[in-house]
């Protein structure tokens, strides 16, 4: 699939962003209550034609494409049609929306409050706001926000009110609703509730696909949702999801409405709230049930300093220009256009392509705050304290001034790299780098000058163990201050990513060989494909990217033949790979599980468990390093990533699906992951 | 296109073929639509007025139009773009003569000229581009010679020496094409012969037992309606041009009228065709009403836009001149109401001729209770024997009244039909006040009307803009045929060009990501204009790798010298 029209590659250097404003300095001077009840009428789009939440509904019902679907299922199930249409009409009604402004106008009164109680800013690009404006007056728009945190939502909402903008029905996902009282206020704010799963419900898609569709074609609401379909529990983007993308997608590509603006939007927390919770749930602590309860249990959250929020409003992406040249919209001029049907070849790669552009468009305007720096250096010096065996003597850690000159080093290459990096130049760099270490003070300990992360080593049997505390379960204490870091250090993984693929690519080369270095590349850019996000088809482009980059800034030198590193760029090149190793590491530690230990009866909801356990045990006897690796999400994509690459394959049994690995290839990955093997074009080819 | 109905020009004047073929261009405008006599200009006061005594709407003035014209435009009558005066022999490359084939068509008596007036005026249609080069003095590639044959056997003798000698011929019939077809391939180094039908013109015979006429194919529309009417008959084939356009080039193009809902379109109305192609006479043995015998080869026939050979003779169905006629009109609140209401009257009843369209404001009657911006006025012909008409004239205005019609009166819908002729002639005056424009037609599956309206107009303006036009442009449309299964949409696009270096490039540009758009949207290349060499490019999509193969293997064998040259279709 050519993917140039969707992703281009360009100095970093030269992007240019609008600037911010806090709308939470002007609520700290005026009343929030005057704020909450204020003249709101928000533009509208211009082929508006109003209707009220019953209205819709009925529209939803009697379309063309609702009646198909029904009839369809009475004839399959045998059912009469008309009790098909009351189910029909149960779903919507579970579904549906019911947006109100007083409770709009709550809302915005009480997060006003827990917002100026938790956060110091909420940081919005105004010319973003006015781009989004005159989108929604010209066509029907989505909202696609990046998703961090509960909180993304609301705010989306209460930022939306409060430049009087048309609010938008955001897709929540079901759990919301067993919220009682919140999720019916929710559903008043605009929320519609689906379902996690539906697979095989037809009538459940239909009703739901043309819920959303109604709504947009008839440009009543901007409709909002999360492409990475869940909240990221590591910072990183997630592999977007397409459902609801075709969906949305689909009134254009139908010829029912002009065209459609998308606009992405990227929410950045200085501090996370759910930060701890994350990483538990990572570990296998099972997440809380959303309870009303849970919320309000988390007040002990209300009195902490979260730092600020920044919220960027991209450019809006039209849904026509992108398709232009990609999809042939004539294949709809056949079949009447209200019977379902798969999307073609065409049109899910585009749909694929777009929503990967829309990601990464997510993710450079993602806010970096210093702190993201400083993680990244307290990791690394973590994990080389390991290394040299001084975790626990006093020489562990870095000293501050060493830790500012390193944030100062790192900035600058960010910054070359493009990243969006909030660095307050005006402020001397040690208060930065002191200011920012307060704010996440539950993650480091600074004792005598130097500071490391807040993780208590004791060594399989050294000595400050606390009494009571096993040696897993002060593993899993470590691992959860380990994973809070990661997730920070992963907010500027974007950033480095293409440069440190290159950086461990040359690593893993046997030779400096350019064509050999691009193999290396091209195989980890595959083997990392779930991992990270990585538009499919553009490996030319990131390797170009990556070089380019790295020579700009005098790290490489690139002949015809050749890929070398400077005298200089030796520290980049370090910084870099030591970024990729852990994940290098978990893929090769999930591989030698597979091979050494994994049973015939080895099943997919078995796998995440047994990984866990054979990695503890790895890491308790000192053969493994990163606690890192015990990240479910880091071993779900290395399972996926096995599976695409045909290493382990899936059996549907009756009750359970059974993975069955080829041994051969995944311990041929595993070597290739540690640079023993040659990344052969066979190799690549195989994959 | 222009259009008049029988009614409002009967009897006013002659057809000039019956005088004298050279006599056509004295009449006609030579860049321009219709009639030299006829045009709206602009009166010493600024105030419209339609010239000469041809129309109802001849002699009238229209103050509303200045109005609509600069409000919709951002034109202005001082800035003025007259056309240039008729380019002297010099300014036209001189024939490029194949002597042997004069010679022997001297010796059969066949009249033919070389005069550059005469092949200038047949080397063109009535497309923007073509129009606005006339008027600007610019002329291309034009025919060498034009010959008048006066009868099929003149037909069979001409195509027989083109074939000897390896000339090109261009059937001429009214020159109303908007599809490029009449334009000479500027890579033709062939002699090209114009085969203006002009002369063919007479009515052979009417046979009142099985309702048909033999009709020589030259002959142009009004003139058969008039003929047929001191008869007592008449065909009921009434597209907007029938004041210009012929019979044999309504067969070469799959022509439709305004009145198909109770006639028929061409392909329903011929019975019997005959044509001259270079591998002799193709033409069925009988006059069956239909036959099974294969795919019809009439249908290699109708459309085949001049690349096959010369339609010569046709047998037509007639029908007795209807004893009642009524027009009427029906407002609704808006298009998607109108376009509603047409598709169930469709379903429910044939006896009527509409459209349905947005009128622009010149000419609206204020209608109480409605939004003047939104609402659209269909117009209605009602044709048979009294009390069958009031009856069913009954029945429409009922189920308009479903969807929010009112019956807006019989003027109303006398001036709706009367509007659809004056429109091109309404393009002449743009050209003099820097305002270009054209309308295209498709058909679209009733489900996809109001979409693909909506779209194309957008893409219009978003086009117009994209590409530098400074001011907004036209952008409309309405339903002018509808079918079972579907509608006939034509869209209006017009726009003021100044401050553009190549207006005509910009309109090209504009029109052609319109036609995309049209097509995406599940939209035909053409309903009845033809594809000609304006819209050949989409023709492989549009009937398929196949299909393209299947009309090519027909060419080859009936043409396999590429006599008739024109290069149209494929």
């Amino acid at each position: 699939m050519a993917s140039e029209a969707v992703y281009s590659h360009r100095d970093p250097m030269l992007k240019k962003r609008d600037d911010f404003e806090d709308i939470l300095e002007e609520r700290r001077n005026c009343s929030d209550l005057r704020y909450a009840l204020k003249c709101y009428t928000p533009v509208v789009y211009k082929g508006l034609t109003p209707c009220k939440a019953g209205v819709l509904k009925n529209m939803v019902l009697q379309s063309d494409q609702l009646h198909y679907v029904i009839n369809q299922v009475s004839k399959e199930t045998g059912k009469a049609p008309e009790d098909v249409q009351e189910e029909a009409s149960a779903i919507l009604e579970e579904m549906a929306h019911r947006m109100q402004l007083s409770t709009v106008r709550f809302f915005a009164f009480t997060l006003c409050k827990v917002f100026k109680t938790l956060f110091r800013s909420i940081c919005v690009n105004e010319e973003g706001i006015q781009r989004l404006q005159q989108a929604i007056q010209e066509h029907p728009v989505v909202l696609l926000p990046s998703h961090r945190s509960y909180m993304d939502f609301l705010l989306m909402s209460y930022i939306l009110f409060t430049y009087d903008l048309a609010l938008p029905v955001i897709a929540a996902g079901m759990d919301f609703m067993g919220m009682k009282i919140v999720g019916e206020m929710l559903r008043m704010s605009g929320a519609f509730f689906i379902r996690r799963s539906f697979g095989g419900d037809k009538l459940y898609w239909a009703v739901f696909s043309e819920y959303v569709k109604t709504i947009l074609k008839n440009g009543l609401a901007p409709v909002e949702f999360f492409l990475e379909g869940t909240r990221s529990r590591t910072a990183k983007s997630l592999t977007p999801k397409l459902g609801l993308l075709n969906i949305v997608m689909d009134p254009f590509l139908k010829g029912e409405v002009f065209d459609i603006n998308v606009v992405p939007v990227s929410i950045s927390y200085e501090r996370i709230l759910e930060e701890t919770l994350y990483a538990r749930e990572l570990l296998g602590v099972p997440k809380p049930k959303e309870s009303t309860s849970g919320l309000f249990k988390a007040r002990r959250v209300l009195s902490e300093d979260y730092g600020s929020i920044h919220v960027y409003f991209g450019q809006p992406v039209s849904v026509r220009s992108l398709a232009e040249g990609r999809v042939n919209r004539c294949q709809f001029n056949l079949t009447p256009r209200h019977i379902p049907k798969r999307p073609s070849d065409d049109v899910h790669s585009f749909v694929n392509a777009a929503a990967y552009r829309l990601v990464r468009a997510q993710e450079e305007n993602m806010v970096l705050k210093p702190w993201v720096l400083l993680a990244s250096l307290l990791l690394q010096n973590h994990h080389q304290d390991l290394d040299q065996d001084r975790a626990a003597g006093p020489e562990r850690g870095m000293g501050l001034d060493e830790l500012t000159e390193e944030a100062l080093w790192l900035r600058d290459v960010c910054r070359q790299y493009g990243a969006f990096l909030h660095w307050p130049d005006h402020v001397p760099p040690s208060e930065v780098v002191s200011s920012s270490l307060d704010l996440h003070r539950g993650l480091v300990r600074i004792s005598e000058g130097r500071v490391r992360l807040a993780v208590e080593h004791a060594g399989p049997s050294g000595p400050g163990v606390h009494p009571g505390a096993g040696p897993e379960e002060q593993l899993l204490n470590q691992a959860v201050v380990v994973l809070s870091c990661a997730s920070y250090r992963n907010q500027a993984l974007h950033v480095f990513l293409r440069p440190a693929l290159l950086a461990s690519a040359m690593h893993i080369a046997t030779s400096s060989n350019k064509q050999e270095v691009f193999n290396s590349f091209s195989f980890l850019r595959n083997m990392f494909s779930n991992e990270f996000i990585l538009c499919p088809g553009a490996t030319m482009q990131d390797f170009e990217e990556a070089c380019f980059l790295l020579v700009k800034t005098g790290v490489l030198q690139i002949t015809e033949q050749e890929v070398l590193s400077t005298h200089r760029g030796h520290r980049t090149l370090a910084f870099l790979t030591r970024m990729m190793d852990p994940f290098l590491q978990g893929y090769q530690v999930i591989c030698m599980f597979l091979c050494e230990e994994a049973s015939e009866a080895l099943t997919e909801k078995t796998f995440i468990p047994a990984v866990r356990g054979f990695m503890v045990k790895q890491l308790l006897s000192g053969r493994l390093r990163y606690t890192e690796v015990l990240s479910s999400d880091l071993q779900k994509n290395a399972l996926a990533a096995l599976l695409r690459l045909g290493a382990v394959l899936k059996t549907k049994g009756a009750d359970q699906t059974t993975l069955k690995v080829n041994r051969v290839m995944v311990n041929s990955l595993e070597d290739t992951l540690g640079g023993k093997l040659p990344t052969q074009k066979a190799a690549v080819a195989r994959l | 296109c222009g259009s008049t109905s029988n009614t409002d020009a009967g009897g006013l004047f002659m057809w000039m073929s019956l005088i004298g073929h050279s006599l056509r261009q004295e009449i006609m405008k030579w860049n321009g639509w219709g009639y030299v006599d006829s045009k709206f200009q602009f009166n010493k006061k600024g105030q419209a007025e339609f010239t000469g005594k041809r129309y109802r709407l001849s002699g009238m003035v229209m103050p509303a139009l200045k109005e609509w014209f600069e409000s919709t435009f951002g034109a202005s009558l001082q800035h003025k773009t007259p056309a240039s005066a008729i380019p002297n022999s010099s300014a036209v490359q001189p024939p490029i003569l194949n002597e042997a084939f004069v010679e022997d068509l001297k010796s059969t008596g066949i009249p033919f000229s070389q005069d550059a007036e005469d092949r200038v005026f047949r080397a063109h249609g009535h497309c923007l581009h073509e129009i606005f080069a006339l008027r600007e003095g610019k002329v291309g590639r034009v025919p060498d010679m034009v010959v008048w044959p006066s009868n099929h056997n003149d037909v069979v003798k001409i195509v027989e020496l083109a074939c000897k000698h390896n000339v090109c011929l261009i059937p001429y019939g009214g020159g109303t094409s908007v599809s490029s077809a009449l334009e000479c391939p500027p890579e033709e180094t062939r002699t090209i012969v114009s085969v203006d039908t002009s002369q063919m013109n007479r009515i052979l015979w009417i046979d009142e037992k099985n309702l048909t006429a033999h009709v020589e194919a030259g002959i142009v529309g009004q003139e058969l309606e008039r003929l047929l009417n001191e008869s007592g008959y008449c065909t009921g084939h009434e597209p907007d041009s029938m004041e210009f356009s012929s019979l044999g080039g309504w067969v070469a193009t799959r022509a439709s009228g305004m009145k198909k809902n109770i006639y028929g379109n061409i392909e329903d109305l011929v019975v019997h065709i005959r044509m001259v192609t270079p591998q002799g006479v193709i033409e069925k043995s009988c006059q069956g009403p239909r036959m099974s015998t294969g795919p019809d080869i009439h249908h290699f026939i109708l459309g085949s836009e001049g690349t096959l050979g010369v339609v010569t003779e046709v047998t037509m169905k007639i029908r007795p001149m209807p004893e009642y006629q009524k027009y009427g009109s029906v407002v609704f609140p808006n298009f998607e109401q109108g376009v509603a209401c047409l598709r169930e009257l469709t379903l429910i009843t044939n006896v009527f001729a509409g459209h349905a369209l947005k009128p622009q404001k010149f000419y609206i009657t204020k209608f109480k209770g409605f939004d003047p911006n939104r609402l659209c006025v269909a117009t209605l012909l009602f044709e048979g024997d009294r009390e069958r008409v009031l009856q069913h004239e009954k029945q429409v205005y009922d189920i308009a009244a479903k969807f929010g019609g009112l019956a807006a009166g019989e003027d109303n819908g006398q001036r709706g039909y009367m509007l659809t002729f004056v429109i091109a002639y309404l393009r002449d005056l743009g050209m003099d006040y820097y305002v270009i424009g054209e309308s295209f037609e498709t058909s679209v599956p009733w489900d996809r009307v109001l979409d693909i309206c909506r779209n194309v107009k957008e893409r219009i303006i978003r086009e117009c803009k994209e590409r530098g036009v400074q001011f907004p442009p036209l952008s409309t449309c309405r339903v002018t045929q509808t079918y079972d299964a579907g509608a006939c949409v034509y869209f209006y696009f017009a726009f003021n060009y100044r401050g553009l270096s190549d207006p005509v490039h910009v309109y090209e540009q504009v029109e052609h990501a319109a036609r995309d758009e049209i097509l995406a949207n599940g939209g035909s290349l053409s309903h009845h204009h033809g594809v000609g060499k304006l819209r050949k490019e989409w023709m492989r999509e549009t009937v398929s790798r196949v299909g393209m193969g299947m009309l090519k293997s027909v060419k080859d064998y009936v043409d396999p010298g590429n006599i008739f040259g024109n290069r149209n279709l494929l």
